[in-house]
């Protein structure tokens, strides 16, 4: 009964707006260009408004001893009305014939960046306006670079407050001339310009009398028109693992679909790693059995064999991978209040992947006043760039494109805070990019040190034998790799099986494996490496002559473990051999270990860890890197 | 896909992340339609389960319906239930007006459970669509170890990419619904077939659109008695939800004040 009801009370147009997915638009431009107005506006005569809202906006402009401020409808906030700046972006519902939209409200002042992308970064099509007495203004530049980055393609720029310039066509094309030149440097291509005054409802939703030159679309008109395909499900299949749970003994691989479909029988292809398996089952809880899942369905599949993937890892279809490399360029918009630095690391969001990666070069900055690319040793605040980004470990990615999620890359720091969003261009060309200077054949240190984000550094670690020197070093080299810095481990055994095979262990023999250890450490840091040297190293002139051959660039570290702990851990049996007398020459038992008395760093290695003596000297290497 | 399989495909997703990255965490269960629907939605995500238990912060005001319709439905849905309670309005900031008075012992209450659980996350049925302030929100909400809602200092939210916490004493209010508009609720409650407590629906000509305490909600004038008839009210209506509410109109800022307080 209630059915027949509601079909004789609603026309076809008001049912199918009701059940229509929202396209969301976002509005933009200067401070006091006019976008709030523009909104409190646009609902107003369209009959979006709720009752008793426009008796309130009447009401509180009154309070305030002002005309109708069509703004005060979005800025719900006290303490925005306060201030007449809108503090954060806002979604608002909205509905034109039958169509929905949700109009995303974006503040123009320049601190509040963040909030501005908070709201537009999922928008289909944007409305810049642009007040067409002032022009484009430094935020109109920002917020138009801001929507080339984050993908959208449909742009109507709203030439406001046209009145002011007496709806005159000549002035007004004049206007939108330097408008769509400034859109050109940035390689956008606006779909439309409208002349408009906001505040009077010219060419918003009906047509002014005041521009009969105008012919085209008023703004109503130009959001019915914008494309709401979603062309996502036509794309390879994807789906980043999102978590894997375990319930009733069944294994469920859940993620969303971000594009393509997958079905039942379906063979997957897992993350880096190469691991294939079928798609047994797509599981879902209350909901009518398919064997097929298109591109926004959050899902759960169960695998065969049963495999067990991690959060992050890629899923998608064998002959169709994604991109992977370890060096990435993307383009960045720099969200933080201090300025970005090469050699700076960050995790890498991806979708629900995260990837320790360091910036190592900043290859380009846009200067705002004339939208030129410029060479730069750093990004400021709210700035974009393009950047290197390198990885310890291969990223598997597709390339940044409008209307998908792919390449959607969002930086953020230690204490977890977004700082950045990268939207990922494509594999790092090492020949290209201006990181490296191949020409003349002279890579200089400096060249190095920017490519591989940090500087080379020969960290040289002595102590007995059997104090856990190879040890934190390995840890070390470990966890600084996966911050992305190129570590290696130089041990004494492994010099001793090959470069010097020829020598034993007589005190010459002893001083030129310290000395060969010193030159070949002291090639790996031209190579801009840092080398981890774990040597037992003796005799303090031994290490004074290995400082002397590498130079600035090195550090002493005593691993100071105590004989009786080396002698009781004897892992190698070394120490039992020489106390029996089958080793001559034993460091500690039957040769002197002269400790050093100022070691540029001391790990008291005996009442702690190895994970924590290699964690001090990671955090010792990251500080003179 | 419709657009209820879109809103709903997102919710999911979202209470995955919260699952996968905030623990302990927690669901408050208001026993309202859209505390029903985010359970319903739960299980979605969770084949049938939800991994964590469900919250009532009890005022002790509800309608008796409400706690019936509680320990019904844990039992049918085999929810792990924590109860909170909340501290009498006489130790709440008399400078509110009363009925937001009354509304903040609620806040007290979760924030007392939220510390006797070192909860990391909360999960929250709060809609863009019910009330300006909650426009403002974000899917994941920092609060720091005060719980105030800091609205000039909120994190950036973009690419599905979430806050988290990164302070001690800091949780995350988790907000699955907050792209849903009143009518969507409703056409998945249709859909799914999801119980509701009887308030909703019309006797003698009124009915709870919205549902509070019982001595701060009123009903609307409404003959609407089933899913379908609510739906096709609403589908023609343009008064707003929380009308009924009466905290939310004593003045002006009482509503935003008792959010950035910790409020729902």
């Amino acid at each position: 009964m209630s059915d027949t009801l509601t079909a004789a009370r609603l026309d076809p147009a008001d049912r199918e707006a009701l059940l229509d997915i929202a396209t969301p638009i976002v509005i933009v431009g200067h401070v006091d260009h006019g976008k709030s107005t523009l909104i409190g506006r646009l609902l107003y005569d369209t009959d979006n408004l709720q009752d008793g809202k426009v008796a309130q906006i009447v009401e509180s402009s009154k309070k305030r001893g002002l005309a109708v401020e069509w703004s005060f409808l979005l800025d719900s906030l006290q303490i925005e009305r306060d201030q007449g700046v809108t503090v954060d972006s806002t979604r608002i519902p909205f509905r034109l014939g039958n169509r929905q939209f949700v109009i995303v409200d974006a503040p123009g002042h320049r601190q509040f960046l963040r909030n501005m992308i908070t709201g537009a970064a999922d928008a289909e099509a944007a409305v810049l306006v642009v007040d067409a007495n002032e022009g484009a203004q430094e935020q109109t530049r920002r917020h138009a670079m801001l929507l080339r980055l984050i993908g959208i393609r449909h742009i109507i720029v709203l030439l406001n407050k046209a009145d002011l310039l007496g709806f005159d066509e000549q002035k007004i094309r004049a206007v939108e001339k330097s408008v769509t030149e400034l859109l050109a440097q940035l390689e956008l291509t606006p779909s439309l310009f409208v002349p408009a005054s906001a505040r009077d409802g010219d060419n918003i939703a009906s047509r002014s009398e005041h521009s009969p030159w105008y012919t085209g679309p008023i703004l109503t008109e130009a959001l019915a028109a914008v494309p709401s395909g979603n062309t996502r499900a036509a794309l390879p299949f994807r789906m980043p693992v999102q978590d894997v749970y375990r319930f009733d003994d069944v294994r469920y691989v859940a993620g969303r679909v971000e594009r393509g479909v997958i079905r039942e029988g379906d063979t997957v292809e897992i993350g880096t790693q190469g691991s294939k398996a079928r798609v047994a089952k797509i599981a879902r809880w209350h909901a009518t059995d398919r064997n097929e899942a298109e591109a926004g369905e959050s899902i759960s599949l169960v695998l065969e064999p049963d495999v067990i993937p991690a959060r992050g890892d890629m899923l998608f279809l064998p002959h169709q991978a994604p991109e992977k490399t370890a060096r990435i360029r993307a383009h960045l918009f720099w969200l933080r209040q201090e300025p970005l630095r090469v050699g700076e690391s960050f995790r890498l969001r991806l979708s629900t992947a995260e990837h320790q990666v360091t910036v190592a070069s900043i290859d380009s900055v846009l200067r705002l006043d004339d939208l030129t690319e410029q060479q730069a040793e750093e990004v400021g605040p709210e700035g974009f760039a393009q950047v290197t980004l390198v990885a310890g470990e291969a990223i598997q990615f597709d390339t940044f494109s409008p209307g998908t999620s792919d390449g959607r890359g969002v930086l953020v720091d230690r204490n977890q805070r977004i700082v950045g969003g990268a939207p990922l261009l494509g594999p790092a060309d090492l020949k290209s990019g201006h990181a490296i200077h191949p020409s003349g054949g002279e890579v200089g240190e400096a060249e190095r040190a920017r490519t591989k984000g940090h500087k080379a550094r020969v960290v040289w670690l002595t102590g007995l034998s059997g104090a856990g020197k190879s040890t934190i070093a390995r840890l070390a080299e470990k966890k600084l790799f996966a911050r992305g810095i190129d570590a290696f481990v130089l041990d004494g055994d492994t010099l001793r099986m090959g470069l010097c095979s020829d020598l034993g262990f007589t005190d010459a023999d002893r001083h030129e494996n310290v000395r060969r250890a010193a030159e070949v450490a002291k090639i790996l840091t031209q190579a801009g490496q840092v080398v981890i040297v774990a040597l037992i190293s003796p005799l303090v002139t031994d290490r004074a002559q290995a400082r002397k051959i590498i130079g600035g660039a090195f550090d002493e570290v005593f691993v100071d473990t105590s004989l009786a702990t080396c002698e009781e851990r004897d892992s190698k049996g070394l120490y039992k051999a020489a106390r029996d007398g089958k080793i001559e020459n034993f460091t500690g038992i039957s040769a002197p270990y002269e400790a050093p008395t100022k070691p540029d760093m001391h790990i008291k290695a005996d009442g702690a860890t190895a994970e924590q003596n290699a964690d001090a000297l990671v955090t010792h290497i990251l500080s003179v890197i | 896909m419709d657009h209820l399989d879109q809103l709903e495909a997102q919710s999911v997703f979202i209470l995955r992340e919260a699952y996968r990255k905030l623990k302990p965490l927690t669901m408050l269960w208001s026993l309202g339609k859209d505390s029903n629907v985010m359970v319903w939605l739960a299980r979605k995500a969770f084949m049938g389960r939800v991994p964590f238990p469900v919250m009532h912060v009890d005022t002790g005001k509800k309608f008796p319906e409400m706690y019936a319709f509680r320990d019904e439905y844990t039992k049918k849905w085999n929810l792990d239930l924590l109860l909170g309670y909340c501290p009498p309005v006489e130790e709440m900031d008399p400078t509110l007006p009363p009925a937001a008075r009354s509304a903040a012992r609620k806040t007290v209450g979760l924030a007392n459970m939220i510390e006797a659980n070192k909860l990391q996350g909360v999960i929250a049925g709060i809609r863009r669509d019910e009330q300006g302030t909650r426009a403002k929100e974000r899917v994941f909400s920092p609060r720091g170890a005060s719980h105030k809602w800091d609205i000039r200092n909120q994190p950036p939210e973009f690419w599905d990419q979430y806050a988290t916490p990164h302070e001690e004493g800091m949780h995350i209010r988790v907000h699955p619904l907050l792209s849903w508009r009143e009518i969507d609720i409703w056409r998945y409650v249709e859909r799914e077939n999801i119980p509701l407590v009887d308030l909703y629906f019309s006797k003698e000509g009124k009915r709870y659109r919205s549902l509070g305490d019982s001595d701060i909600t009123s009903p609307v004038e409404s003959n609407a008695s089933t899913v379908a008839e609510v739906i096709a009210e609403l589908e023609t209506t343009k008064t707003s939800e929380r009308a009924g509410r009466a905290m939310d109109h004593e003045s002006e800022d009482a509503f935003e004040r008792l959010r950035v307080a910790g409020y729902l």
